[in-house]
């Protein structure tokens, strides 16, 4: 095989990784604070793309307002999902809550079908590409890439920065003991699940440079997507970073190599055996 | 319990002598709807045998779908009767649960890590039969082939009678292993490890042998039951045999029905198909996924207000009613919804 499409998969490896990184950390943030699993996560995506979608392909608006729709529907979303759905339950078994948002997962995919049918949705954007050294490096690929990072710098910043990012990493540390300080959990709930659902929607934005949007796109980076937050460990931002990267690199060369399908059994294979090598995440010592 | 055991002998009777009860030109859908509604609460009690201790597994369409394909692959390649590649089919996935589960129970993966990496192992059996597409004919599905007439040999029955009390039969043996389970000394011996695997452990319970004792059970009736499935419809799938979809939508109709009662598969099965059905026959193919919508919305709305389900919470009532001093439930019902 010609190593350029060894070095192409690679680079799409990387660019993918940054997309993954930013889905990765807003659930990561989530299930981190809250010990709740979202599975319903990227169906939230999905949603937020649809916005985009309808912002600007259907009712001819610039991208910037499809973007802004798509972020404030992801904040709505991810305040809707913690009152309505995990509040109530939040000190029944952790299983419930992972039962729950599966309900919302079904619940989100069919009524997509139901309002929108299975017709794949593109935004078609007319961007630049450039050609170096024989490698391809579009700029619907380059752009999402260089947003999510900053996101991801933006949401390092929040955390490490405000007080009441400080305040989300306490809760996360340990929940009881925050209560003990005074500070008020359901508040500091709200605020993650706000910026978690904000994640979301950026995600959204940029997944549609990319991606055509239908009601099971969740299925397809769902699963990846919480993998590579055990992977990298529960709540631990910096391991979801790091994971995100290597999970996308298999799948990318994997996928080059031997077979799409391949790639993404690798990645699941090396998942299920660094659950039981690591079980804290890549960037933890067995204990 | 007396009422309620006249009236499930009075159900099973009717059941058995189906072919007496006048249902007109009904009779092969109200049988179809049958067998499935028989298959899938079969598979759904299969999964509450672990999911009831605590061991929520994301990923039985892993064992379904090893089930269905080994037989329907022995048999259009190698003209192995199902009879045998059933038996194949249950090995392979027992083969599956004893390499998943014991590094899983020795690490103590529990909660929903190990339902993450149940999902995982779901998820790689479905692309493993998409990329082995020259056997298994990729995401097109694969039809059985046809032996030419009724077989018992190539287990063909062109008369849905059979698969009828085939599939009755099955869920019958399915419900005799839970009752089974749930009457023995090794019930109270999982329960407690799902509670607290180390208290378990210091009382002596072996909880890596019990746990995995319980999920080899769980996957080999899983396997029987997608084996039976894929005789029946004969078409096999990657999409509805193995994965995150059909893996989730057992675990649903389970917790829809009840979880922890002998009956609850069946009832959260029978009312999902019912669901389904009902809204099919009512609006037709122009409200293409409401009936998903409408249980998608039950499920959360159960799950928050009616943790042990349709069945068990009527139970519960009923049993609280019927013997007064009665013990605090487990969770507050709350009415509103």
């Amino acid at each position: 095989m010609d190593p350029i499409f060894l070095v192409e998969a690679a680079i799409n490896g990387i660019l993918l990784g940054g997309v993954l990184a930013l889905l990765a950390l807003g659930l990561n943030l989530i299930f981190g604070v809250l010990d709740v699993v979202w599975i319903a996560y990227v169906d939230l995506v999905m949603l937020c793309m649809y916005a985009v979608y309808f912002v600007v392909t259907v009712w001819g608006w610039p991208f910037w307002v499809g973007a802004v729709a798509a972020l404030a529907l992801g904040a709505l979303l991810g305040v809707s999902v913690h009152v309505l759905i995990i509040s109530p339950i939040l000190t029944s078994a952790p299983i419930n809550q992972l039962l729950a948002t599966g309900g919302l997962l079904f619940f989100l995919q069919s009524f997509a079908t139901f309002l929108w049918t299975t017709d794949h949705r593109s935004v078609r954007l007319t961007l630049p590409s450039w050609e170096v050294a024989g490698i391809f490096l579009p700029a619907t690929r380059l752009i999402p890439f260089g947003i999510s990072i900053l996101a991801v710098i933006g949401l390092y910043l929040f955390l490490t920065r405000t007080y009441i990012g400080t305040a989300i990493r306490a809760v996360s540390q340990d929940r009881e003991a925050m209560a003990l300080m005074g500070a008020d959990p359901r508040r500091v709930y709200l605020v993650t699940s706000a910026v978690g659902g904000l994640m979301a929607g950026l995600a959204g934005t940029l997944l549609i440079f990319q991606y055509a949007v239908h009601p099971f796109f969740g299925g397809q980076f769902g699963p990846l997507t919480f993998m590579i937050c055990v992977l990298g460990g529960l709540g631990n931002m910096v391991g979801a970073f790091v994971a995100s990267f290597i999970m996308s690199e298999v799948i990318a060369v994997g996928g080059v190599v031997f077979s799409t399908e391949m790639g993404y059994v690798i990645a699941f294979v090396i998942f299920i055996v660094m659950m039981f090598v690591r079980p804290g995440g890549i960037l933890t010592k067995r204990s | 319990m007396t009422v309620g055991r006249a009236l499930g002998a009075g159900l099973l009777a009717a059941l058995v002598l189906q072919p007496l009860i006048p249902l007109g030109g009904y009779r092969q859908y109200v049988l179809h709807v049958a067998i499935q509604v028989f298959i899938w609460s079969f598979i759904g009690s299969a999964w509450s045998l672990m999911g009831r201790f605590g061991l929520v597994s994301l990923g039985h369409g892993a064992f379904l779908g090893m089930g269905a394909y080994t037989s329907v692959l022995l048999w259009n390649f190698f003209g192995v009767s199902p009879w045998l590649g059933t038996l194949a089919g249950v090995a392979a996935a027992v083969g599956i649960a004893v390499v998943i589960g014991i590094p899983c129970f020795r690490y103590q993966v529990i909660g929903h890590y190990f339902g993450l990496v149940t999902l995982a192992v779901g998820e790689v059996i479905r692309l493993l039969i998409i990329a082995e597409r020259d056997w298994t004919a990729g995401s097109l599905g694969l039809t059985l082939k046809a032996a030419g007439g009724d077989s018992l040999w190539a287990l063909q029955y062109a008369n849905k009678q059979v698969f009828y009390y085939a599939s009755l039969a099955v869920l019958l043996a399915g419900l005799w292993v839970w009752h089974r389970l749930d009457r023995s000394m090794l019930r109270s011996a999982l329960e407690a490890i799902g509670e607290d695997e180390t208290a378990a452990a210091s009382v002596g319970i072996r909880v890596t042998r019990l746990k995995l004792g319980v999920t080899v059970l769980s996957a080999a009736l899983t396997a029987l039951g997608g084996s039976l499935y894929a005789q029946y419809i004969s078409y096999v799938n990657p999409d509805t045999l193995s994965g995150i979809g059909v893996s989730l939508k057992i675990v649903f109709a389970v917790v829809l029905g009840g979880m922890y009662s002998l009956l609850g598969p069946l009832v959260g099965t029978a009312l999902t198909t019912a669901l389904a059905e009902g809204l099919r026959i009512a609006f037709g193919l122009k409200f293409l996924g409401m009936a998903d919508t409408i249980y998608g919305f039950l499920l959360v709305v159960f799950i928050i207000f009616l943790p042990s389900g349709i069945y068990g919470s009527l139970r519960e009532a009923f049993r609280r009613r019927a013997s007064p001093p009665a013990p605090a439930p487990a969770v507050p019902a709350k009415t509103t919804a």
